[in-house]
């Protein structure tokens, strides 16, 4: 291997760039963005999650926050601007144009990159769904600023500069990440994470509209079809009021049909922990946890699960947590609010016995009697 | 056709551990393997290959020691392996290394003929980013297809392909054209066995090693920490909330009872919920 050119400086020992220096193309840069996702008439619940953090930033800052509606044009288009007003936007910046109908990434990367080179945002968030991921990637590349994936915490500190927090190394640590030298300062925040907040009606405020300089003959990617995910309640999980998961606690993949008798006694969405989608016993889309789906449930039952920091992240936001575990220093009792040391295995039938019991229309009636 | 796949060496997550006192990650004797994800590319490559003829060229960005998982690539069938490898790339967040890999891909095209497809996994698993496939296929002016579960169709002469690929609530079917990235879902297909020929083809063969400077990267600040728009601030293990789990006392009770008593400690808890499930289960 030959070695570099001795001219070209070194890379710097340790973390030399960490100084602070914003370069004066990127002053004026201010405002906090917050990318409203809309596919298929609908926005995308994780964009309002996303509006209501970016409030909190935006306040902290002294600046305004707005919301980017990409969208054909149309009635649901127009609803997404009222929404993003309801849910806290104080301004929305607006391209609408027929062929943004269906996420390509091309029209849009080239949309989204227009309006942050026009209107410069300091801070821009979006969902990290399959399509936030695929917009975030090439639209950071285009713009050649930083971009962090699955933040679970986002903050400013006392300079302004955005502090994202996310789990790393498979989430055995959190590490805080900045973007100091460069703008916009791009974050990604998983659906759920953030929790979700108060929708209020309010005037629709200052809409900028923007025109796309792209026509449908200059795009090469052309959708063919859409096929919807069958009724099979995956799409629920991440929005589920009550869910129950398995992990490799219960030993065997044919133990999982308890996690689904569970699921079905009390009309909770299942899940599993990550090695059982690496086992192949559940597929990939029910995988609860930092690679997986994040869930906020009113009630969250684990069984057999450890807890691993990475599937901690997923479910933390759950406002009871319920852990069936025969370690009784498994991790999962540190988060958990209720625990009980047991094999899930042999629990899991009683349990299902014993919740049907309760909740049948006759013992309803004794208990109102 | 030349299809290039881009592969990470991660360690194996399953056995990391984090010092108790000073929250690093503890590498030394942990495994490492091919980032999971990256089979699905791997093996979906390889079938393009097995289908329509041409070669198949891995690459991988890291320490000398990263030439273990493309000769494991070797093993499962790859014809040729690049590995790219210097100090000036130490540091590198996903924009680095998306700039570092697509002029080592650009390298390889003009050294073994322009690819026609880049692959690389959906993400990997230890950091879980999913932003250097896309990064490379744009500095590259790559077609994007990400989250592909299905190459349905390639037609060579027309450069055109046709694929079903994952999106929010169903799958996309999308028509686009070569030379195209494609980041593969995972669960998509099975990687092979290596064949004894392809084993023994992997051991001997010579890795191709490149430099920055022998990938043809002249600009030397837009690799490593000082191509890097992020910086990593601090790095900590997660607060442990201040309270344990209640735990329902096991002792000498029949699961019968104790599981009455859990579920009378979850409505106490959430007595709202009662009514709720009552409703779902009717």
């Amino acid at each position: 291997m030959s070695s570099a050119n001795p001219d070209t400086p070194r890379p710097p020992a340790g973390r030399a760039g960490m100084k602070k220096e914003l370069p004066e193309r990127f002053r004026d840069y201010r405002h906090v963005w917050v990318f409203i996702e809309l596919e298929r008439g609908q926005v995308h619940p994780v964009s309002f999650e996303l509006l209501g953090e970016g409030r909190k930033l935006a306040d902290k800052l002294g600046v305004q926050l707005a919301g980017a509606v990409l969208g054909p044009p149309g009635e649901a288009t127009q609803n997404a601007v009222a929404e993003a007003f309801a849910y806290g936007a104080d301004l929305v910046y607006f391209v609408e144009a027929p062929l943004l109908a269906d996420y390509r990434n091309e029209p849009f990367t080239k949309a989204m990159t227009d309006l942050v080179d026009t209107y410069k945002p300091e801070i821009l968030l979006l969902g990290a769904t399959t399509l936030g991921r695929d917009l975030a990637g090439s639209v950071a590349t285009t713009l050649l600023t930083g971009l962090t994936a699955d933040c679970t915490e986002l903050d400013v500190d006392a300079d302004g500069s955005l502090a994202a927090t996310r789990p790393t190394f498979g989430g055995s640590l959190l590490c805080t990440i900045y973007t100091l030298n460069y703008r916009p300062q791009m974050a990604t925040v998983r659906p759920r994470v953030m929790p979700m907040p108060q929708r209020a009606d309010r005037a629709i405020g200052r809409v900028i509209a923007h025109k796309l300089s792209l026509a449908e003959d200059e795009i090469v990617t052309k959708v063919l079809g859409f096929l919807p995910d069958s009724q099979s309640g995956t799409a629920n999980l991440a929005y589920a009021d009550v869910v129950v998961a398995g992990g490799l606690g219960l030993g065997g993949a044919e133990n999982l049909q308890l996690v689904k008798s569970l699921a079905r006694a009390i009309g909770a969405e299942f899940g599993c922990s990550r090695p059982l989608v690496q086992k192949g016993w559940m597929p990939a889309d029910r995988q609860i946890g930092q690679t997986g789906k994040t869930i906020r449930p009113k009630l969250y039952i684990a069984a057999g699960i450890s807890g691993a920091i990475q599937h901690r992240v997923g479910v933390e936001g759950a406002d009871l947590i319920v852990a069936i575990n025969t370690d009784p220093n498994a991790p999962i009792f540190d988060f958990a609010h209720l625990g009980i040391v047991t094999d899930a295995v042999r629990f899991l039938p009683a349990l299902i016995e014993a919740f049907t019991r309760r909740l049948s229309p006759h013992s309803r009636d004794k208990l109102a009697s | 056709m030349h299809i290039v796949v881009s592969i990470k060496q991660v360690p194996d997550s399953a056995q990391i551990r984090v010092h108790p006192v000073t929250n690093t990650i503890m590498r030394q004797g942990v495994p490492t393997i091919i980032n999971p994800y990256d089979l699905f590319a791997l093996e979906e490559a390889l079938r393009l290959r097995d289908a329509y003829g041409g070669e198949v060229t891995v690459l991988t960005m890291g320490p000398p020691m990263a030439e273990d998982c493309l000769r494991k690539a070797l093993g499962y069938g790859a014809d040729r392996a690049v590995l790219l490898t210097d100090r000036y790339f130490a540091g590198s967040d996903t924009l680095a290394t998306s700039f570092a890999l697509s002029q080592a891909i650009a390298k390889i095209g003009e050294t073994f003929g322009p690819p026609d497809v880049v692959f690389t996994g959906k993400q990997t698993i230890d950091g879980d980013t999913a932003q250097v496939g896309p990064g490379i296929a744009k500095r590259l002016d790559l077609f994007q297809l990400t989250y592909v579960a299905k190459i349905a169709s390639i037609d060579l002469a027309a450069r055109e392909i046709t694929v079903e690929r994952r999106c929010e609530g169903g799958t996309q079917k999308l028509k686009s054209r070569l030379p195209c990235l494609i980041t593969m879902l995972e669960g998509t297909n099975e990687m092979r066995r290596g064949s004894i020929e392809d084993a023994l083809c992997a051991a001997r063969s010579r890795i191709v090693k490149w430099s920055a400077a022998e990938a043809g990267i002249e600009d030397l600040t837009k690799c490593g920490l000082r191509g890097s728009p992020t910086v990593v601030k601090r790095v900590f293990a997660p607060n442990p909330r201040s309270q344990k789990a209640v735990q329902i006392d096991t002792a000498e009770k029949t699961l019968r009872d104790l599981a009455d008593e859990l579920i009378g400690a979850i409505f106490t808890r959430q007595p709202a919920l009662e009514p709720e499930l009552a409703f779902e289960a009717a």
